[in-house]
């Protein structure tokens, strides 16, 4: 399918850009953005239905929301590319006077960001609000988030979970970034969380589960089937299992990623993993 | 000198209540939300009159917050309700993170503030809010001091565009601000005029300083009572040129010393015109059980309190 082609062109570029901008600053989190390049992409440039341009609003368009906001890195890269600000300002990245914050905000005025995110456990519940004035506006599109597995760890998340199906919040698809990572090393060291999914399912959600999460094919799978599940009553989770520091080898399957950035002759390595296919910013 | 009367009593919350109530009639746009205190909040014909307009969220501030950040997006003016404890020390990060540096356009509406909550003590009481609130960047902050007042504020702060603290309470004070007024964010009041001493009071008191006020007249001193609704952003012309007559000021609030009105008044003062000042204010202290009456006094909190601050502060002119 060329449009898998496509998507798939635009994810070795983004893996590009993520490691270019934490390089440049040696700040920021490469191992989640990488591991969640393939579902950014394939939401932002086939799920989503979305609009051309950026009003906060976003009335009539499918809305996202960002709640483990450290992987910055791929969601800026995402949005430049989707042709919400130009890409060259990810050279900006980190930078004094910048829009592209450590952790993404709207206090800068970025195109494409409609909450500020990194203090973990509140972008559920900001999506269901926005879930909320969707119905009654009585606009049909769709709310989507993501959240890491490490963060369901606030409570805050459980909060919302419940109010989720409680009020019916049908207009959301809330994905979970199931990489078994966390910075102090895996979550069933860290804090042992049982299944997430029967977690979800206890409360009355309806949980779909992306074994290849890395898989843009699986993606978009597994996200047309989560669109289908909308609209009947339930809130619908996605558990996406991927690979923290996917297509990077050295970053793959370790924790130790979370938030360093590679040096340069890492850079390089990295970057010869993945051939640029669009343009360097 | 002016004097001030009043024929009722009634509780500030109530007069967020009514505001409600018209706003539910006059702005389509305004939803609110409640974490299970929508009997305390006085809410009830707003859900009655708007049932779809209205979330609650059960006992989970934290995720009300967040659902009010997120209505913005959409258009929603929401307002939250709950105890002023619960709605400002409980959520901070929320109100930080997604409500004030999101620049959304959230009130937060807290009842039961300060000590005259009584009875539930002080883990229900709050005397730090106002100063949680005011450090927030772009955070408005607004303790209005009677029935009317706190309708006409509520009805006001719709029309901001921008995160505001509504601060109000539980018992039945004095009635004594008109019923018609129109309601200026940051734009202070003064109730009466005089020459000796300013004194500077929000919150509920405002009607403590009008009583100190007559009881200071009666012992031949002139004081001018000023009420500052709006903490942030304060109206410094007001307190300057009241100041440049009197030489002497008394701050009062029903909050803590530390971060409170008394503080921004000083802040104002210090920059612009160094002022001899007294603080009618809690000592850095956690509140506790009692009426709301006996609170006040043991906290010196009331009327007296003011006189014998007044008194004071004019000695050091």
């Amino acid at each position: 399918m060329a449009n898998i082609e496509k998507l798939e062109a635009l994810t070795t570029q983004t893996r590009r850009d993520i490691i270019r901008m934490v390089h440049k600053v040696n700040s920021g989190h490469p191992g989640g953005s990488l591991g969640c390049t393939e579902f950014l992409i394939a939401l932002y440039n086939d799920i989503m239905d979305r609009k051309e341009g950026f009003d906060m609003d976003g009335i009539g368009e499918d809305l996202f929301f960002l709640s483990n906001g450290h992987i910055s890195p791929v969601f800026y890269s995402v949005l430049a590319r989707a042709g919400y600000f130009p890409v060259e300002e990810l050279n900006t990245f980190r930078l004094i006077n910048s829009r592209l914050q450590g952790h993404p905000t709207t206090h800068e005025g970025l195109p494409g960001v409609r909450i500020a995110s990194g203090s973990l456990g509140q972008g559920m519940s900001v999506a269901l609000g926005a879930a909320e004035a969707k119905k009654l506006n009585n606009d049909n599109n769709l709310i989507y988030s993501l959240h890491g597995d490490g963060e369901l760890q606030e409570g805050q998340n459980w909060e919302a979970i419940m109010y989720a199906s409680a009020k019916k919040i049908d207009n959301l698809i809330a994905t979970i970034d199931l990489n078994g990572k966390q910075i102090d090393g895996a979550t069933d060291d860290v804090l042992p969380m049982g299944s997430i999914k029967a977690k979800f399912e206890a409360f009355g959600w309806i949980v779909l589960e992306i074994e290849e999460g890395n898989n843009i094919e699986a993606i978009l799978k597994g996200m047309t089937e989560a669109k289908s599940k909308s609209g009947n009553g339930k809130p619908v989770c996605v558990l996406l299992k991927t690979i923290m520091g996917h297509g990077v080898d050295f970053m793959m399957h370790t924790h130790a990623w979370h938030g360093k950035a590679p040096n340069d002759e890492q850079l390089a390595i990295g970057l010869e993993q993945n051939p640029e296919t669009l343009g360097d910013y | 000198m002016k004097t001030y009367t009043y024929t009722e009593k009634k509780d500030t919350r109530s007069g967020f209540g009514a505001g409600m109530t018209e706003l539910g009639r006059t702005n389509p746009n305004v939803v609110a939300l409640c974490a299970d205190l929508i009997g305390s909040l006085k809410i009830q014909t707003f859900i009655d009159e708007n049932p779809e307009r209205f979330f609650q969220v059960g006992i989970a501030e934290a995720n009300m917050m967040g659902i009010a950040a997120g209505l913005t997006i959409g258009g929603k003016i929401p307002f939250t309700g709950t105890f002023a404890n619960f709605s400002t020390g409980r959520v901070y990060d929320q109100i930080r993170q997604s409500i004030a540096y999101s620049d959304k356009n959230v009130k937060i509406c807290a009842s039961h503030a300060g000590l005259t909550l009584g009875e539930d003590g002080a883990t229900h009481q709050i005397l730090e809010d106002i100063g949680l609130m005011k450090m927030l960047p772009g955070m408005i902050v607004i303790n209005p001091c009677d029935y009317n007042q706190t309708k006409a504020a509520t009805i006001a702060i719709a029309d901001h565009k921008g995160p505001v603290y509504l601060r109000f309470g539980r018992p039945a004070v004095p009635v004594f601000t008109p019923a018609d007024q129109k309601f200026e964010i940051g734009k202070a009041i003064k109730f009466t005029e005089g020459t000796d001493i300013t004194i500077v009071a929000t919150g509920h008191l405002v009607w403590e300083a009008l009583e100190a006020s007559k009881a200071l007249n009666e012992k031949g001193i002139s004081a001018e009572v000023i009420n500052i609704h709006t903490i942030k952003p304060l109206d410094n012309k007001a307190i300057l040129d009241s100041v440049s007559k009197t030489g002497c000021v008394v701050t009062a609030e029903e909050h803590n010393y530390l971060g409170g009105l008394g503080e921004s008044v000083s802040r104002v003062l210090a920059t612009h015109r160094p002022t001899p000042q007294e603080f009618v204010a809690t000592n850095d202290t956690f509140g506790e059980s009692g009426t709301p009456a006996q609170l006040m006094e043991k906290y010196g909190l009331n009327s007296e309190a003011i006189v014998r601050a007044s008194e004071k502060v004019i000695k050091r002119k």
